[in-house]
């Protein structure tokens, strides 16, 4: 795709400790760094997304160290227990340093 | 001489076919509580027995990507295309949802494509219908056909018309446009010297190698393959079958794409738009 | 088509050079070695034993770009998920909570040919346990 863009499915409604499945996608290449460029016999830099993490109203949830062996458009699913409203952060990190983010808000009631 | 050496050539390719271990175990199509016919009835001189999508010839992790539009790596362009609906563009300063509204104003187009364009004197394909509105309505710079922004608009104006039958027009000039998409269907080529009918007619539901050929229908276009890591048009996928077959492929756009397309959809009539779809 | 004999057999030798480039030009696979040391580097040392983990995945993999995969162990703080057929074994982390609703994650990982997939589960009172599944991967890819 033209650029790197995350998407997540939270649920936006739980019941108090509900455990809610959590689904995240995320554009991007994943360059392993072990291919070669077809005209210049070049290898292409290896260029990932080396980590993901995912936290509920500051706390930590979830979070992947992640390897060149991971699909391009990565996709992690995991399981979150609610214990309150809040809002869940998600953060991928690139090997370029740049951090991409989303917010999602989860009501309980 | 020369003849039995091309022979020997098919033959080393045909060897490589074999009978299917994969059964079509009828599988139905979900998506969103909405059923997605994989199989159309068969008009009367059709030149298959049966009609019947990709979908049904992909393994079950396979199918089930394209059951959870999450899931589906393709929504990802989705995504990207509702951003550049909205963005103005060209000398106009317009975006597509200023002239069109919502995307979903384009229910049903997918389904009647292509279809004879009297302006361009040929059938206009959903990228040609794309980049006519770019060039003079935007008066933008027309996309390339396999460019990120294109696969992403086809997707979107595509999956307005998700689950309709697909239904072109054959009558009129389509006539002569679906009948030269034929001849090129059955004209075996390259250096393997294999026609389309080859292997989408004579040996659907087996095996090449490791891959279960499927009828090469192109009701899921653009398809979000696993191979490609990205979307796809039909028209990649059948350079990506010339260059299979070592025959010079022709390019995308061209007459004679444009032809085949025509011919191909008119052998998939019934079966339901599946846009994006998801295959290996 | 036509195809003159002598056409015939430079695309026969043509073919069969093309294949040896392509055997010496891979990157080795993973070692045994490496697979054990990554092993060995995130339990601390301990020695992996049996327990309740388990791997989910296609028996047969129709590409080896994009395979599903998931993989569950109640009780772990972190699952390591190596592929021991891949030029590197290492695939991912994860990495559990307090508000992890369960010890389990999915994911889609490249195979670069039929091989193990190797779970190692590091637990929350320090023991670490193991298991693998095979996944085949079917070489076809029919179109570029």
């Amino acid at each position: 795709m033209a650029k790197v863009k995350p998407r997540v499915k939270v649920p936006k409604k739980a019941s108090p400790n509900e455990v809610v499945t959590i689904k995240t996608l995320i554009s991007h290449p994943m360059e392993s760094g072990q291919r070669k460029d077809k005209k210049t016999g070049e290898i292409i830099p290896r260029k990932i997304i080396n980590k993901f993490s995912a936290s509920f109203n500051g706390e930590p949830v979830f979070m992947a160290d992640i390897e060149p062996s991971v699909s391009a458009n990565p996709y992690i699913e995991f399981q979150m227990r609610v214990p309150e409203s809040g809002a869940v952060r998600f953060e991928w990190t690139d090997d370029d340093g740049s951090v991409y983010d989303l917010e999602k808000k989860i009501k309980v009631a | 001489m020369k003849r039995t050496v091309s022979l020997l050539v098919g033959g080393l390719f045909c060897s490589a076919i074999s009978t299917a271990a994969i059964a079509d175990d009828g599988r139905e199509l979900v998506i969103d509580g909405q059923t997605i016919a994989t199989t159309a009835p068969v008009p009367d001189d059709h030149p298959l027995d049966e009609i019947i999508s990709g979908w049904r010839f992909r393994s079950a992790e396979t199918q089930a990507l394209q059951m959870d539009d999450f899931e589906n790596p393709a929504f990802v362009a989705i995504e990207y295309a509702e951003e550049l609906w909205e963005t103005p563009a060209g000398a106009s300063n317009q975006s597509c949802a200023d002239c069109h509204g919502d995307a979903d104003s384009f229910t049903g187009l997918r389904a009647k494509l292509p279809r004879w364009n009297e302006e361009m004197g040929k059938p206009a394909t959903l990228e040609m219908l794309i980049n006519a509105s770019i060039e003079t309505h935007q008066g933008a710079k027309p996309w390339k056909w396999e460019s990120a922004e294109m696969l992403a608009m086809t997707a979107l104006i595509g999956l307005q018309s998700r689950g309709m039958a697909v239904a072109m027009e054959t009558d009129g000039p389509m006539t002569d446009w679906i009948k030269k998409g034929e001849e090129l269907y059955y004209t075996r080529i390259g250096q393997l010297d294999i026609a389309c009918a080859n292997c989408h007619e004579d040996n659907y539901g087996n095996m090449i190698r490791a891959d279960h050929l499927s009828q090469g229908q192109v009701n899921g276009f653009p398809v979000y393959r696993l191979k490609w890591g990205s979307l796809g048009s039909i028209h990649r996928r059948f350079k990506g079958c010339m260059d299979q077959v070592r025959a010079e492929p022709y390019k995308r756009g061209s007459d004679e794409f444009i032809a085949l397309e025509a011919y191909v959809v008119s052998r998939g009539m019934g079966l339901s738009v599946e846009t994006p779809s998801v295959r290996n | 088509m036509t195809v003159t004999r002598r056409e015939a057999l430079g695309l026969a030798v043509g073919g069969v050079a093309a294949l040896t480039t392509l055997r010496f030009s891979a990157p080795a696979l993973a070692t045994g070695n490496a697979v054990e040391e990554a092993i060995m580097k995130f339990t601390g040392g301990v020695k992996p034993g049996e327990g309740d983990i388990t791997i989910g995945a296609p028996e047969i993999a129709e590409n080896g770009n994009t395979v599903p995969i998931d993989v569950s162990a109640p009780g772990a703080a972190s699952i390591m998920l190596l592929a021991a057929g891949n030029p590197s074994p290492g695939v991912a982390t994860f990495h559990f909570s307090a508000l992890s609703g369960a010890q389990e994650a999915k994911t889609r990982i490249r195979l670069a040919k039929t091989q193990d997939i190797i779970a190692v589960a590091k637990m929350q009172d320090g023991s670490a346990i193991t298991t693998k599944r095979s996944v085949k991967v079917t070489i076809g890819g029919c179109g570029g």
